[in-house]
């Protein structure tokens, strides 16, 4: 564990990862500090979600280390299961449990993963919802509920495990476009408050306004790492520009 | 279903009085000794359905324990799974009411009863497509599902138990209910070796009165009616489920 930066709550060494013959990372490395907010960006197929994946081993990489706030990943349960704790996760496809009601959604995880009491999950739960504007919906089922409610309430399952850390995988991609600043609003005053967010996304507005770090990837490497007005502006590589010229004036 | 049916169940009794070979006597309900055999091959019913019952719940026990194995990216735990279901599936299941009945007990050195051989026999049977359907029911779950779990620490057991059984089990509810269906045919086997259900009534039924033609008419009728209330239950859930998942 490198300690050169005190304050890095992720840390991501030469981390490489294969499918098969095929490598998705080459050797990323990546500081995150405690409430920074990064957002990612690069084309299809370029191993963002992979990046991403790793830090809570949702994906296994072989080479590298990846340290979550002073805890490596070294393949056992235990310092899997304390990252985990650490780390919240949304996807895109919401990934809600779709035969449990909204609350029994949010109090799955503080019940059985945090020891909670069923009374004191529920109250949480409430909390939540409140936070991402849903109170109304928690006897509701996921498929009562449209995509923009279904992906809030998601956002509200991780926080109930009052996570260090929130990493988002194009949360708004498969949102009908009326849908997606509902959820943006509800990530910006996430942001706001002080969490650590790492989102995948190419809602370049919502970067603007709440990136501290912007990193753009391709063909499974970091290839520009700069603050948004520098990474707008003036992107070092070609690569880069390329891409922002494709993706802001389409 | 039904109505279709039973124009049918009425020509059986019918011809058999046109054609004049038929004996009804020995079952007519309306003279002492006909009750009497009625009762006695309707007494049948009773381990008929708890023999089955037993059975089925045992072999879904069963059934999950093998198909979880069967699911791991542990090569060892997959092979053990293969090879439960392809062994047990080739034993006929006559021949494991024989063995468990006749054969374990010397090599267990324990007694075991009619009604529990049966049971063992017919849940280990059943059990390797039990195991089958909960894989084929688990495998149908969308991997995100998983992935969710695992977001909010949720350990295997966990998951399994709150996130990804509970769909499972929806989706293979039919084809459990086949099973149960399949489990009350199989049971008539068990008579065999002397279990008092419903086959081995009529069979000792038959020895006395002679009267095989009228009495294993009855003894299809009872399977009959009873497999076409067990399928319309299984059809009663089934719709409910579906509504369940539409609102
Ligand atoms: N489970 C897998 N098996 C094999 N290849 C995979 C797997 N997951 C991802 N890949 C490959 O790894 C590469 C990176 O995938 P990744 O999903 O990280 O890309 P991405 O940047 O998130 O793309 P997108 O914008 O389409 O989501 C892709 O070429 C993909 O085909
Ligand atoms: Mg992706």
């Amino acid at each position: 564990m490198t300690k050169n930066d005190q304050t890095a709550l992720i840390e991501i060494e030469s981390v490489s990862k294969f499918f098969g013959s095929f490598q998705a990372l080459k050797s990323v490395s990546l500081n995150v500090t405690k409430g920074e907010r990064v957002v990612v960006c690069g084309p299809s197929g370029s191993g963002k979600s992979t990046l991403i994946r790793c830090i809570n081993q949702l994906e296994q990489h072989e080479e590298g280390d990846i340290t979550v706030d002073g805890i490596t990943h070294d393949g056992a349960a235990k310092s899997l299961n304390a990252i985990r704790q650490k780390v919240g996760m949304v996807f895109q496809q919401f990934n809600l449990f779709p035969h449990l009601s909204v609350l029994d959604n949010l109090t799955l995880g503080p019940v059985r993963a945090r020891g909670m009491s069923k009374a004191d999950a529920e109250k949480l739960a409430m909390q939540y919802l409140e936070r991402v504007r849903i109170p109304e919906q928690s006897d509701k089922f996921p498929r009562q509920l449209s995509g923009g409610q279904q992906q809030r309430v998601a956002i509200a399952r991780s926080l109930c495990m009052e996570p260090q850390i929130m990493l988002f995988d194009e949360p708004t991609s498969a949102l009908d476009p009326e849908m997606i600043n509902e959820v943006l609003d509800v990530m910006t005053e996430l942001a706001s408050s002080g969490m650590t967010m790492i989102v995948v996304t190419h809602e370049m507005g919502f970067a603007r306004r709440v990136a501290d770090t912007m990193v753009f990837m391709d063909h499974g490497e970091i290839v520009e790492v700069a603050p948004p007005e520098k990474f707008f502006k003036q992107p070092d590589s070609a690569r880069c520009q390329d891409f922002l010229q494709k993706i802001l004036h389409h | 279903m039904f109505k279709k049916l039973f124009p049918l169940l009425l020509l059986v009794p019918l011809s058999g009085c046109a054609g004049g070979n038929w004996g009804w006597y020995v079952v007519d309900p309306t003279t002492t000794s006909g009750y009497n055999n009625v009762w006695f091959l309707l007494t049948g019913l009773y381990y008929t359905v708890l023999l089955s019952v037993t059975a089925i719940v045992i072999s879904i026990v069963i059934g999950l324990l093998v198909a979880l194995p069967g699911l791991s990216t542990n090569k060892y735990l997959r092979g053990f799974n293969r090879v439960y279901v392809e062994f047990v599936r080739a034993v006929p299941i006559l021949v494991l009411i024989l063995w468990v009945y006749y054969g374990l007990p010397q090599l267990a050195g324990i007694a075991i009863g009619v009604f529990w051989a049966g049971v063992i026999a017919l849940a280990l049977s059943d059990s390797a497509f039990e195991a089958e359907i909960f894989r084929a029911g688990i495998q149908s779950i969308d991997k995100g599902q998983y992935e969710a779990s695992h977001s909010i620490s949720l350990n295997y057991y966990d998951t399994m138990r709150f996130v990804i059984l509970p769909q499972a089990i929806r989706r293979i509810l039919p084809a459990l209910g086949n099973q149960l269906v399949y489990m009350l045919k199989m049971s008539s086997l068990v008579s065999v070796i002397g279990m008092q259900e419903l086959t081995r009534k009529a069979n000792e039924l038959v020895v006395t009165e002679y009267r095989p033609l009228e009495i294993y008419t009855i003894l299809v009728l009872e399977y009959l009616v009873l497999i076409l209330i067990v399928s319309a239950g299984v059809r009663w859930l089934e719709r409910r489920m579906q509504t369940d998942e539409r609102n």
